[in-house]
């Protein structure tokens, strides 16, 4: 493969620079301060931007759907109800609930499954490690739409058309490797020493990973639970294949939204929906930032 | 943010394999079995979700589909159809006859074509800005963490609501249009509703791309610039000369995860435009292609995905061997801090 350059240097120091965000760097002059100060809003608010008005335009009245204000004007709660009305055909409440139980179920088992492949490849030196690593990163590089068309005729076959194992299976496709690759990086970086401490005490491998590896291995795997339920909660090809009305997600139900004036693109029901979604996934997004930074770019970067 | 969530980043010097080395031998042979019953569970569970599908869709791709045939409206029952499916799609052979215009037949190498399109102008778009934001973010400035949390904004929102969010802002009536005072058709015009897929994407995903590269950007030593400076390399120098060469395998690792993740482009278009836009088929991509089609014929759908999954597969190959994405390596190097 292609080497770019080298770097001489050592590695604890790769790895804090790597890692300390509150480094204090080389203080730079005025004018290209206020420079980096103007890109970075822009940044920011090129990211937000479309996300406030996704807000704003959800509250407001139905009538005053292309009001161009950018500021809370006509505001109102009546998308919100528009948006959860069964009456109207949007069954947002279930599909939230429907997204929790497929996203959850998925979620715990890529982890039950994949902790312990995690474990493996990060802490053991076998045959065939590397192959087995690249397989497992390829999975998740799988296209969706290769899996439908064989799994819309077995499941049409036995029954399972509409059903939860039907949308739980083959999220577990991408879902799994994500999080085998997600926590086999953080499992890298873990203090292994203790380990190896533990068994010299006279602890088996299980115990020693059971007392010593799995409690400091808890926020990675916290972390990586929360990654694996974003993806699994943002799938829409294959639900929107495989679901029925009775089972389907939140992304699904969005997707064929009904308004209340009828013959008209429910713009701002829709908006309301697609808050109640998002506001969740901000949230934890804002609140473990750093930790989930760290995940995608592990499972990105470091395989 | 307590302290202790902090571990997998905060610990500074983890033991490498170093003791293992040393007693290779025995270890290997204990380290092979538990890795077949800590593995094991993986591989079997993917081999069910993912391999079991891939082969009943090879097996089922060289099937002829049931039911009505659409040119000579006559009941097929079905059996080994040999190539067929394949040259339905790849040579547009409706039966004897090349495929009408406007049968999913006819717009496959529209969909590969836009599907291509689609692939290198967004992640040719998400490379350059994800770069620029990289840079942008690995300063010193007050607000960062702030710009860092608005950056997982686009990546955190569902891309099925990313969608919406966008048809409406494209409506004809739309903000975007009422900003540029324009009254482009975003969602039904034959280029405005590629370029709205390509806006809506973009938006979507370079924060993805922006994050991958800050990573690689972080590895690099500030001493590196500082020596460049006192050489007098201008800023433009030391991003062609340092920062470039630097962040090449982060970078390469990210642009072929998004290849191979715009490939497979479904959501956006199929919602945003409605699968279609324009003419109807200027932003049908392969996926699209193959859902449209599994209602009129699994077999045909089967060909379909899997030329699909090939031409995925052949891309990644070549960005692996050819252009030197190599995952597992710049994993490894990146574990030992020697990013090579």
């Amino acid at each position: 493969m292609t080497l770019a350059a080298d770097r001489p240097r050592s590695a604890a120091r790769s790895r804090d620079r790597a890692t300390d965000h509150t480094q204090v760097r080389v203080k730079r002059h005025t004018g290209p301060k206020l420079r980096t100060g103007i890109q970075a809003t822009v940044i920011a608010v090129w990211c937000l931007l479309p996300f406030y008005w996704m807000v704003v335009t959800s509250f407001r009245d139905v009538g005053f759907t292309f009001d161009p204000t950018p500021w809370f004007t006509h505001f109102t709660l009546a998308n919100y109800e528009t948006a959860f009305s069964t009456a109207l055909g949007n069954h947002l409440g279930r599909a939230l609930l429907n997204s929790l139980i497929i996203g959850g179920t998925v979620t715990i088992i890529a982890l039950l499954v994949g902790t312990s492949a995690a474990y493996a490849l990060a802490r053991l030196e076998f045959r065939g490690k590397s192959l087995i690593a690249g397989a497992i990163l390829a999975a998740s590089m799988f296209p969706g739409v290769a899996l439908i068309s064989p799994l819309f005729q077995l499941f049409t076959d036995i029954g399972w058309m509409g059903s939860y194992q039907a949308l739980i299976l083959p999220s577990i496709s991408f879902v799994l490797p994500l999080t085998v690759y997600t926590l086999a990086s953080f499992f890298r970086e873990m203090p292994w020493d203790l380990e190896e401490a533990a068994r010299i005490d006279g602890c088996t491998r299980v115990q020693a990973f059971r007392r010593i590896i799995l409690p400091l291995a808890a926020p990675a795997v916290f972390t990586t639970a929360i990654l694996a339920f974003i993806s699994s909660w943002n799938e829409y090809l294959i639900s929107s294949q495989l679901s029925s009305d009775a089972t389907q997600p939140v992304t699904v139900a969005i997707a064929g939204f009904q308004g209340s004036v009828p013959h008209q693109e429910p713009y701002t029901a829709v908006m309301a929906a697609g808050t109640i979604v998002t506001i969740p996934l901000v949230i934890l997004v804002l609140v473990f930032q750093r930790r989930i930074v760290a995940g995608l770019t592990a499972g990105g970067v470091k395989g | 943010m307590s302290a202790a969530t902090e571990i997998p980043a905060a610990i500074p010097n983890p033991t490498g394999t170093e003791p293992q080395k040393r007693r290779k031998g025995g270890l290997n042979a204990e380290h092979g079995r538990w890795a077949v019953y800590l593995i094991g569970p993986t591989i079997v569970l993917l081999a069910i979700v993912i391999g079991y599908p891939v082969v009943s869709a090879i097996i089922q791709s060289f099937q002829l589909d049931q039911g009505l045939d659409k040119t000579t409206q006559l009941f097929v029952q079905g059996g080994f159809a040999g190539v067929t499916n394949y040259v339905h799609w790849l040579g547009q052979q409706c039966g004897n006859v090349t495929c009408p215009p406007g049968s999913l037949g006819s717009q496959f190498w529209v969909s590969m074509g836009n599907t291509f399109f689609f692939t290198v102008v967004t992640v040719a778009l998400e490379t350059v800005i994800g770069v620029w934001m990289a840079i942008i973010m690995n300063r010193d400035f007050r607000g960062r963490a702030l710009v860092r949390a608005a950056i997982l904004v686009p990546w955190a929102i569902p891309t099925a609501v990313t969608a919406k969010l966008w048809y409406f802002i494209f409506d004809a009536n739309g903000v975007l249009n009422h900003v540029l005072g324009q009254q482009i058709l975003w969602t039904s015009g034959e280029w405005a509703s590629r370029w709205a897929v390509i806006i809506a994407d973009t938006w979507k995903t370079t924060p993805f791309m922006a994050l991958l590269i800050l990573a690689g950007l972080q590895l690099i030593p500030e001493e590196v610039y500082e020596a460049g400076k006192m050489d007098g390399a201008s800023t433009v120098q030391r991003f062609w000369n340092i920062t470039l060469p630097l962040i090449k395998p982060a970078l390469m690792v990210a642009v072929l995860f998004r290849v191979l993740d715009a490939l497979r482009m479904y959501d956006l278009p199929a919602i945003l435009t409605g699968g279609g836009g324009g003419s109807g088929n200027a932003t049908t991509t392969l996926s699209i292609l193959v859902v449209d089609q599994i209602r009129q014929g699994f077999n045909s759908a089967s060909a379909l995905s899997t030329i699909t999954f090939l031409v995925i597969f052949i891309v990644a190959f070549v960005f692996v061997r050819f252009l030197g994405a190599n995952v597992v390596q710049t994993q490894a190097a990146q574990q030992k801090g020697e990013l090579k």
